[in-house]
C-alpha cells in the first residue's frame, strides 16, 4: 500500500491542468517510476496525485510541416526506441532512453517524467539537451515553451510552476538533421542501473574535418550540462584519436563532478574524458568495430 | 557405476507447483484474523534508547499494540542455527533479545508494532519516538579493538573469540632461509544474499494453547529449540511449519524473525501475527557475509615450491555474535586444506563485534573469503617467479591421500588435479596464459583459475544427525518424510531419486512433500553446510533399504519362493535371474494393508547419525577483457569443474553450479555494503547494492568430475556451497594475467580498477 492522500485520474489536458489548478499542491504522476518510489520512501508521503498515463493526446510522436519533432510527453521509452521517426531522424536519442532500468521499466516511464523529475542522471537528459531541445509546458492560464536547459535549476529541480503540465518536447529541425549521435551509458551493470556518468556526443564531419561538435553529461554537475569550452575546442579540428582524446580532455573544464559513494571525483572526471574520446571515435569511424 | 535412477536428469519433484505459480510460500498462507507486525529499528548504529514515547502510535486507528523492551523479559538467546551441543563450551554465545535498550548497529530491534494491516504497523513503527543516547560507533575490527574501546556487549573486550594454530614446523626460521618471501594484505568487504524471498514469519496459539510458527526458514528444528531458550518454554510447546522457501543461502539459517512474531503474538493473546521484511529491513538487520582482512605471508623457493604460510584473519562479526567464531574457524581450517604439499603453516585468526550489521553463515561460510587470499597469493607468486600459475599449483599440491589435522578429516583431491588439466584445456590455457601477458592497449584480455576444496557436512565440528521416514501407499508408491529442508535447492528430488533407486520403486511414485513440520517430519538439523545430499542421503538410502527388504520379504511369503530370488524393478516384484515380472508393487501393497491374517504397513522410520566427511573439490577457469580506461571487467568465459562425487542429477547440480557463478561474479566485481562514518547504511536497496543482472553475465558452464565417494550415497559428495568460492580469486587472477596489476581487495568494481591502474600507471 502506499501513502497517498489523494488520486485524481485526467482523461485529457484539460482536466490534468484543471485538477492541478483546484490543487495546486498536487503534482502529476504518469508511468509513476519515480513518483512512487518517493512515496513509498516516504520523500512524498502523503501526497495528492494527478494521474495522466490516460491521455492518449500525449502519446504520439510526428514531425511536423518545418520538419521539427514533436514527441508527447507521455511516451514511453520502449515507443521512443521503437519509433520510426525517432530511429531514422535521431536514433541515438531513442537508445539513450534505451538504456534505462529494464524492459518493464521502459514500458511504462515517460519522457516527460524523466525530464521534470530533474535528475542529473536521467538518460535522456543529456542527449535532449545536445538536441537543444525545446519544452511546452501547457497550464490552464496558457503555455510557454522554454530550453531545456535554462528548464533544469538544479538537482531534483526543474522550472515547472504550480498548475503546470509538460506537454510536448520539441527537437528542431537544424538541431537534428545532418549530426550522427552517440549516448555512453557508464554504469556498473549493463541494466537495471544508473548512470555513474552518462556522455551524449553529437557531430558533423566533413572530409574528416569536424564541422560541427555538441557534447553533454549526465552526473557530471548538478544537472545535465553542455560543454561550451570542449565544442568550441572541437569545431574545425581533424577527427582523429589524438583529437577525440584532447576534446575529451578539454571537457574537464566544462563540468563539475563531485566526490559520492557512488563513485569519487576523480574517477569520474576518467569517465567524462575517456566515454567522450569513445564516443568520437565511433563516430568518426575510429575504432574498427571495437564497442565503446 | 550404472544406475537407473539417480545419476539421471529426473524433473524436480517441485517444478510444476512452481512453474504453474500455484507453490504456497509463507506470504500465500493466511489464517483467519491475521494481524500485522512492524518492528521499531535503531536508527543510530550504537547507543542506549534513552526515552521511547510510543503513545502516537497507540493513538493511530487499527493499531492493536505496541509492545517494546520494557514489555518482554530480557532473556538472551542465541541466533545462530547450529545443532545444539550437550558440551555447555561448545554451545552458541546467546547475546540477543527480542527487543533492546542497547542498540548494537543500525537497524536493532527496539520495540514492535501490531496492527489490522502492514501499512498500518509500518506507520505506526514511524510514529514511535525513540531519543537515544549515542555510543562510539565502531565499524571496524581495528576500532573496536582499541584500548578503552566501549565494549558493545559487557565483558567481550569487543572480541567473540580468538585463537591460533600450528601444522608442522615454526614458520618464522622457514621464512628467513628461504629464497623468496612474499607477504600480502587482503581487504574483502561484507556483502548479502539477497535471496529473493526476504524474511518472513507468523505466529499463533492453536487451540490446545502450543504455539505455531510458520517460516520461511532453513532450519525448522533449530527454530523450534531457539524459541524453547529465547521464550523459556518446552520444545514441545511449539510447532514450527516451513512452507516453500524463496532461497535463504545461508540468511536463513539464524532465527531472526520467528521470535519477533512470537512475541507478538503472545502479546495480543495468540492471535495470528505475520512480519514480513522489507527488502530495506533485510539489509541491516538479518545477516551479512563477514568484511574479513587476511595478511598472507608465504616462504618459497626459486622453483616454486612454498615452504611455509602463515596466515592473520581478522573477521568483523557485526553487532551480534550469531555464528560466534565459527565462520572464522572454518577460514582457518580451510586456509591449509587444498596445497598441503606447503607442510609448515601457521593462523592466528580473531573475530570482532563492531557496529556493523551482524555477520553470520552465507553460502560457503567464510571460504569465499580465504579462498581469494590463498588463490590470489598463488598468483601473485607465479608472477614474482615468472611461472605458469596452473604449474605453481601442481607443484604444492600432492595426490597422496591426506589429512586436515585442524578437522582430523581424511581426504584426496586426484578428481581435483583431473579437474584442473580439462579446465585448462577447455581454455586453452597454455596458449592464452603465455599470450596474455605484456598487452597494451585501451581493452586486454586474461585468463585465470582458482581451485578450492570443501567440507561435505559439518562433522567433525558438528554432530550430524538426519531421519528418514519411508512408508508404502496401498498402491505401491512411497511417501517419504523427511527432516532435510527443501529451499530451492532441489534437496527432495535427489532424495526420491535415492529412494526410488534403492527400492526399484519408480521415481514417479516416489512421493514427497516440500513443506517440513516439526510435528510429523522427522528430526534434521536442516539445510546448511553443504550437508544434506550427503547427510541426508545416507538416511534416506538406511531406510529405502529397510523398505526394500520388507518388501522381498512381503513378496517371497505370498509368492512362496526365496526371498534371494526377488528383485524390485519398475514397480514390480521380479525374478532376479529372469527379470521376469511377478507381482505389481500395487497388488503387493494392497495384500499388505488388509490381508486378514497378516495385515502390516511396509514402513520405517530411521533416525541416522553420520561420523564422516568426503570433501568435494574444484576449480573455476575464467577469461576477461579489461577496459583500462574504464575499470570495466566483461567475463567473456567462466566455468567450474567439480568434483562432488557422483553426481545425483546432473539438471540441478548445473543449476547450483550456474547460480554459485552468479553470486561469485557479483561478490568479484559488484557488491558490497556501504555505510557512512556513523554506520548508517548507504546502499539497502537493490539499486544501489549491485546485484549483477542476466545482462551481466555471460554462459555459465558447469563440469564434473565423478570420482566416488566411499561414505557418501551412491558415491555422492556435497556441492551447493562452494560453486560460488573460486569465482573472485579467478577472476582477479584474470585481471591480473591481462594488466599485471594485483587486485587485492573486494569487490573489483570499476572505481577500485581506477585506483588500481592509476597506482599502477597504466592510467
Amino acid at each position: 500500500m502506499f501513502d497517498i492522500s489523494n488520486y485524481r485520474e485526467a482523461l485529457s489536458v484539460k482536466d490534468a491542468m484543471t485538477y492541478l489548478k483546484e490543487d495546486p499542491s498536487s503534482m502529476v504522476i504518469a508511468g509513476g517510476t519515480d513518483v512512487l518510489i518517493k512515496v513509498r520512501e516516504g520523500k512524498l508521503a502523503g501526497s495528492s496525485l494527478v494521474g495522466i498515463h490516460k491521455i492518449d493526446d500525449l502519446k504520439g510522436i510526428c514531425k511536423d510541416a518545418n520538419g521539427d519533432i514533436h514527441i508527447g510527453s507521455l511516451v514511453c521509452f520502449t515507443q521512443l526506441e521503437e519509433d520510426e521517426i525517432i530511429k531514422e531522424n535521431v536514433d541515438y536519442l531513442g537508445k539513450a532512453g534505451g538504456t534505462m532500468g529494464g524492459p518493464q521499466l521502459r514500458n511504462i516511464a515517460t519522457i516527460g517524467g524523466n525530464v521534470c523529475n530533474g535528475v542529473t542522471s536521467a538518460d535522456s537528459g543529456s542527449m535532449l539537451v545536445c538536441l537543444n531541445a525545446n519544452l511546452k509546458l501547457s497550464s490552464i492560464d496558457g503555455e510557454r515553451i522554454m530550453p531545456i536547459s535554462d528548464f533544469y535549476m538544479g538537482p531534483g529541480k526543474v522550472d515547472l510552476r504550480a498548475g503546470e503540465l509538460l506537454t510536448d518536447i520539441i527537437i528542431m529541425k537544424e538541431d537534428y538533421e545532418g549530426f550522427t549521435g552517440k549516448y555512453i551509458k557508464f554504469s556498473q551493470r549493463r541494466a537495471m542501473d544508473i548512470a555513474t556518468i552518462g556522455c551524449s556526443v553529437m557531430l558533423k564531419q566533413k572530409g574528416g574535418v569536424i564541422t560541427d561538435f555538441r557534447l553533454g553529461y549526465g552526473v557530471a554537475a548538478p544537472t545535465p550540462v553542455r560543454c561550451p569550452v570542449a565544442e568550441a575546442f572541437a569545431v574545425g579540428k581533424k577527427a582523429t584519436e589524438e583529437n577525440a582524446k584532447a576534446i575529451g580532455e578539454k571537457a574537464l573544464e566544462d563540468v563539475m563532478p563531485r566526490d559520492s559513494w557512488r563513485g569519487s571525483k576523480a574517477f569520474r572526471q576518467q569517465l567524462i574524458k575517456e566515454l567522450a574520446r569513445k564516443a568520437i571515435e565511433e563516430l568518426a569511424g575510429l575504432r574498427g568495430g571495437q564497442d565503446a | 557405476m550404472s544406475f537407473k535412477c539417480v545419476n539421471q536428469r529426473v524433473i524436480r519433484k517441485d517444478i510444476v507447483a512452481k512453474v504453474t505459480g500455484r507453490a504456497r510460500y509463507t506470504a500465500d498462507r493466511t489464517e483467519r484474523e491475521m494481524l500485522y507486525g512492524a518492528l521499531v529499528r535503531s536508527k543510530v548504529a550504537h547507543g542506549y534508547v534513552k526515552s521511547i514515547d510510543t503513545s502516537k502510535a497507540e493513538q493511530l486507528p487499527g493499531v492493536i499494540k505496541v509492545v517494546t523492551y520494557d514489555d518482554l523479559k530480557a532473556i538472551k538467546f542465541p541466533t545462530c542455527g547450529h545443532p545444539h551441543s550437550v558440551i555447555v563450551e561448545k554451545r552458541d554465545i546467546a547475546d540477543k533479545t527480542v527487543f533492546t535498550n542497547h542498540v548494537r548497529h543500525f537497524g536493532d530491534e527496539i520495540a514492535g508494532v501490531v496492527a489490522v494491516d502492514s501499512y498500518t504497523a509500518r506507520k505506526a513503527a514511524e510514529l514511535v519516538e525513540v531519543e537515544y543516547e549515542k555510543l562510539p560507533v565502531y565499524l571496524e575490527s581495528e576500532e573496536a579493538l582499541q584500548e578503552g574501546a566501549k565494549e558493545i556487549h559487557d565483558g567481550s573486550k569487543n572480541i567473540v573469540k580468538e585463537d591460533e594454530y600450528e601444522l608442522g614446523s615454526d614458520v618464522e626460521p622457514i621464512f628467513e632461509s628461504a629464497d623468496y618471501v612474499l607477504e600480502e594484505d587482503y581487504d574483502i568487504s561484507p556483502v548479502k544474499h539477497c535471496h529473493l524471498e526476504n524474511q518472513i514469519a507468523y505466529a499463533y496459539q492453536d487451540a490446545e494453547q502450543r504455539i505455531v510458527v510458520v517460516s520461511a526458514t532453513q532450519i525448522p528444528h533449530i527454530v523450534r529449540r531457539i524459541l524453547s531458550q529465547a521464550f523459556e518454554l518446552p520444545y514441545s510447546k511449539f510447532r514450527i511449519i516451513k512452507p516453500y522457501v524463496g532461497g535463504g543461502f545461508g540468511n536463513k539459517q539464524d532465527v531472526v524473525v520467528e521470535p519477533q512474531v512470537v512475541a507478538l503474538s503472545l502479546a495480543v493473546g495468540g492471535k495470528p501475527v505475520l512480519i514480513e521484511y522489507s527488502r530495506e529491513e533485510q539489509m541491516v538487520a538479518t545477516r551479512t557475509r563477514h568484511a574479513v582482512k587476511i595478511s598472507l605471508k608465504s616462504g618459497f623457493n626459486k622453483d616454486g615450491e612454498i615452504l611455509a604460510q602463515k596466515a592473520v584473519i581478522v573477521s568483523n562479526g557485526g553487532g551480534y555474535a550469531a555464528h560466534g567464531h565459527a565462520i572464522t574457524e572454518t577460514m582457518a581450517g580451510n586456509f591449509m586444506q587444498t596445497y598441503m604439499s606447503i607442510k609448515n603453516f601457521k593462523s592466528e585468526q580473531i573475530t570482532t563485534y563492531t557496529n556493523l550489521p551482524v555477520a553470520g553463515a552465507m553460502r560457503a561460510y567464510g571460504v569465499p573469503q580465504i579462498s581469494f587470499a590463498v588463490e590470489s597469493h598463488l598468483d601473485s607468486i607465479a608472477g614474482m617467479l615468472q611461472l605458469d600459475p596452473a604449474a605453481l599449483r601442481d607443484i604444492n599440491m600432492t595426490e597422496d591421500d591426506l589429512n586436515n589435522e585442524f578437522t582430523g578429516v581424511d581426504y584426496s583431491i586426484k578428481g581435483l588435479k583431473e579437474a584442473i588439466e580439462r579446465g585448462k584445456e577447455r581454455i586453452s590455457w597454455n596458449e592464452k596464459q603465455k599470450a596474455y601477458q605484456g598487452q597494451i592497449g585501451e581493452k586486454r584480455k586474461g585468463v585465470g583459475m582458482a581451485c578450492f576444496t570443501f567440507d561435505s557436512g559439518t562433522w567433525p565440528y558438528y554432530p550430524e544427525l538426519a531421519g528418514a521416514n519411508i512408508t508404502m501407499n496401498q498402491d505401491g508408491h512411497l511417501y517419504m518424510h523427511l527432516g532435510a529442508v527443501e529451499i530451492g535447492q532441489g534437496s527432495d528430488t535427489v532424495f526420491c531419486q535415492m529412494a526410488a533407486e534403492t527400492t526399484g520403486v519408480s521415481y514417479d511414485n516416489v512421493h514427497i512433500n516440500s513443506l517440513t513440520d516439526t510435528d510429523y517430519s522427522p528430526f534434521d538439523t536442516g539445510a546448511y553446510g553443504t550437508r544434506q545430499t550427503y547427510i541426508t542421503g545416507q538416511a534416506v538410502v538406511k531406510a529405502a533399504e529397510i523398505i526394500y527388504g520388507k518388501i522381498l520379504e512381503k513378496a517371497a511369503n505370498l509368492l512362496d519362493v526365496g526371498s534371494e530370488k526377488l528383485d524390485v524393478a519398475d514397480d514390480y516384484v521380479i525374478d532376479k535371474a529372469s527379470k521376469r515380472q511377478l507381482m505389481s508393487l500395487a497388488d503387493l501393497a494392497l495384500n499388505t494393508y488388509y490381508n486378514e491374517e497378516s495385515g502390516e504397513v511396509i514402513t520405517c522410520s530411521v533416525s541416522n547419525q553420520v561420523k564422516s566427511n568426503s570433501i568435494n573439490t574444484g576449480v573455476c577457469f575464467t577469461e576477461v577483457e579489461v577496459d583500462i580506461t574504464t575499470g570495466k571487467v566483461d567475463i567473456l568465459d567462466i566455468f567450474n569443474i567439480h568434483d562432488c562425487g557422483t553426481v545425483i542429477n546432473p539438471d540441478t547440480a548445473e543449476g547450483q553450479v550456474h547460480g554459485g557463478i552468479s553470486m561469485g561474479i557479483g561478490y568479484a566485481l559488484m557488491e558490497t555494503m556501504l555505510f557512512n562514518k556513523d554506520g548508517l547504511p548507504l546502499n539497502d536497496n537493490l539499486l544501489d547494492y549491485k546485484l549483477p543482472t542476466t545482462l551481466d553475465h555471460p554462459d555459465l558452464g558447469a563440469d564434473f568430475v565423478e570420482t566416488y565417494s566411499e561414505t557418501g550415497p551412491f558415491g555422492a559428495k556435497g556441492l551447493s556451497e562452494p560453486t560460488t568460492v573460486p569465482t573472485a580469486p579467478a577472476i582477479r587472477n584474470a585481471i591480473l594475467n591481462a594488466t599485471g596489476v594485483k587486485v587485492n581487495s573486494l569487490p573489483m568494481n570499476p572505481q577500485c580498477l581506477f585506483e588500481n591502474f592509476k597506482d599502477a600507471g597504466l592510467i
